[in-house]
């Protein structure tokens, strides 16, 4: 049995680099809204800064918040929005009886997913440093960590989107745009978990991106990395991720016994 | 000796809750041989040709290509196959070069910029290449996603309506370059077609279907001389009509 094809998770990868590469419209709409929270938060910051004491010693505290979370809803967009490209392009049936197999489209959605995001946030981040002064750099090598497990928990938030869109079609799209905005309030961005009702927050701890935020505030507020923090989360994105794509996987296999891998489009 | 089948099919069938798409077909088709799935709407053409590429899962029966059981072994067979349907398309604002590499890739094609040289100048589509796809005319598209399907030189072809929005000039230079093909590769053609002429010109097999059903199989001339038809496109109305073989109708 052949393994997996780097060769064919590439040709993937290169048939959604040649839109990107055409098209300046679309490297400014990855970057659009990525740049318009960071200003938007940025004077948000600038006004607080002078009225709290907390925000004045750390003024990159709800900076670092949005950006950290663009690159959880931005890989999560990313990946569900560039499978929905095969099925607004009627492609998806000339994927599936060529050699590519259902885990390399995974793959190349992800690699895909990683590109848009660098693009995306990367311009917010690098326009934060002249706009504000503020550097995401600054924390260091943990947001390494952050960032892998953000974008791990965006890709299986991702599969689990686009695994529904295949199964109900593109009615379903709107939910894409929705899903991650309905676990924002959970993972503490701008706040502590310890804000939470008590009985939400058991909730709160199940999320891999609760334990970036809380460890980027540690690293902020204490100088401090949490290790144990960057463990928790990147078991549970092993779980969520091995889930996302198992039941995607699940989801193309019926795809094909209900035969609407024929008819999939808008 | 008996030829070894290319295309084997047992008892294949597709069930949807009570509809039988496809209900218990066998044929099978040698190398190098060119073979019809005839029959009106609904007859189980496109559902029997989505389960021989592993894009529908039968619900009972076996295939076996160039000896292999699909869809169990569907990645080893995938990229020896090859498909191509003017009602699937390819991504629309991608250039037609740039969809052709893409599949070029995905098929394994080594000499990308050879082979779409060739092909480019095979299907006269050479002048296209740095056009969107969504810009073409359906003729055009139809020339372009044949292409995509003689990209990695396929031992086995599956075609849905080759000819299908193509005026007849461009619909007979397709037929030319799909028997020359055959003839150069030894490849194995099985196409559903609506176009009786064509059929008679690039068949030397026919499966006739009727509600998912096999109801008469073999050569085109010996078809038409069973049904004491004078073409293929009277023999196709007779059992699209339900009329047996030497059935006098007034």
């Amino acid at each position: 049995m052949s393994g997996i094809s780097l060769y064919r998770i590439g040709a993937l990868a290169l048939r959604y680099l040649y839109l990107i590469r055409r098209s300046w419209i679309r490297i400014v709409e990855l970057a659009y809204w990525p740049t318009v929270q960071m200003i938007l938060w940025g004077f948000i910051t600038q006004y607080l800064a002078g009225h709290s004491d907390l925000l004045n010693q750390t003024a990159g505290l709800l900076l670092s918040g949005v950006l950290l979370w663009d690159i959880l809803f931005r890989s999560q967009l990313g990946l569900s929005v560039v499978f929905f490209e095969e099925l607004h392009a009627r492609n998806l049936a000339q994927l599936f009886v060529s050699p590519l197999r259902p885990i390399e489209l995974i793959l190349a959605l992800m690699s895909i997913s990683l590109v848009r995001t660098l693009i995306g946030v990367g311009i917010a981040v690098l326009l934060a440093i002249p706009f504000y002064g503020f550097n995401l750099f600054a924390l260091g090598l943990p947001l390494i960590g952050f960032f892998v497990t953000l974008l791990f928990m965006g890709w299986a938030i991702g599969l689990l989107v686009a695994a529904l869109v295949l199964r109900h079609g593109m009615g379903a799209e709107s939910i894409a745009w929705a899903a991650i905005f309905a676990l924002a309030p959970l993972c503490g961005i701008y706040y502590p978990i310890a804000t939470l009702p008590p009985w939400l927050q058991p909730l709160s701890w199940a999320l891999p991106a609760s334990y970036v935020f809380e460890g980027m505030r540690a690293v902020l507020l204490d100088h401090t990395f949490r290790q144990d923090y960057l463990f928790y989360a990147l078991l549970l994105n092993t779980g969520y991720l091995g889930l996302g794509i198992q039941i995607f996987l699940a989801t193309v296999h019926q795809a094909r016994a209900r035969g609407s891998l024929l008819q999939s489009g808008e | 000796m008996t030829e070894t089948p290319v295309i084997q099919v047992e008892d294949l069938r597709k069930h949807y809750g009570t509809v039988r798409a496809v209900d218990g077909i066998s044929f099978m088709v040698t190398r190098n041989a060119t073979c019809a799935l005839l029959g009106g709407n609904g007859a189980g053409k496109t559902t029997t040709i989505a389960m021989l590429l592993g894009l529908l899962l039968p619900t009972s029966g076996q295939i076996r290509i160039l000896g292999e059981e699909m869809p169990r072994y569907q990645q080893r067979m995938l990229p020896r196959m090859n498909f191509s349907s003017p009602y699937v398309d390819l991504p629309q604002r991608l250039t037609v070069a740039e969809n052709l590499t893409v599949y070029a890739r995905l098929y394994g094609v080594r000499r990308v910029r050879e082979r779409l040289a060739t092909l480019g100048q095979e299907l006269d589509i050479a002048a296209f290449f740095q056009r969107p796809y969504g810009s073409l005319s359906a003729g055009q598209k139809t020339r372009v996603v044949l292409a995509k399907a003689l990209l990695n030189e396929p031992e086995v072809l599956l075609l849905d309506e080759p000819t299908a929005s193509l005026d007849p000039d461009t619909a007979d230079r397709m037929r030319s370059i799909l028997t020359g093909y055959q003839r150069r590769s030894g490849a194995t053609l099985l196409l559903a077609s609506h176009n009786m002429s064509e059929v008679e010109r690039l068949c030397d097999q026919v499966i006739m279907l009727r509600n998912g059903s096999i109801v008469a199989t073999g050569a085109p001339h010996e078809l038409i001389h069973r049904y004491g038809r004078k073409d293929m496109e009277e023999v196709f109305l007779d059992i699209a009509r339900g009329i047996q073989s030497g059935e006098v109708v007034e």
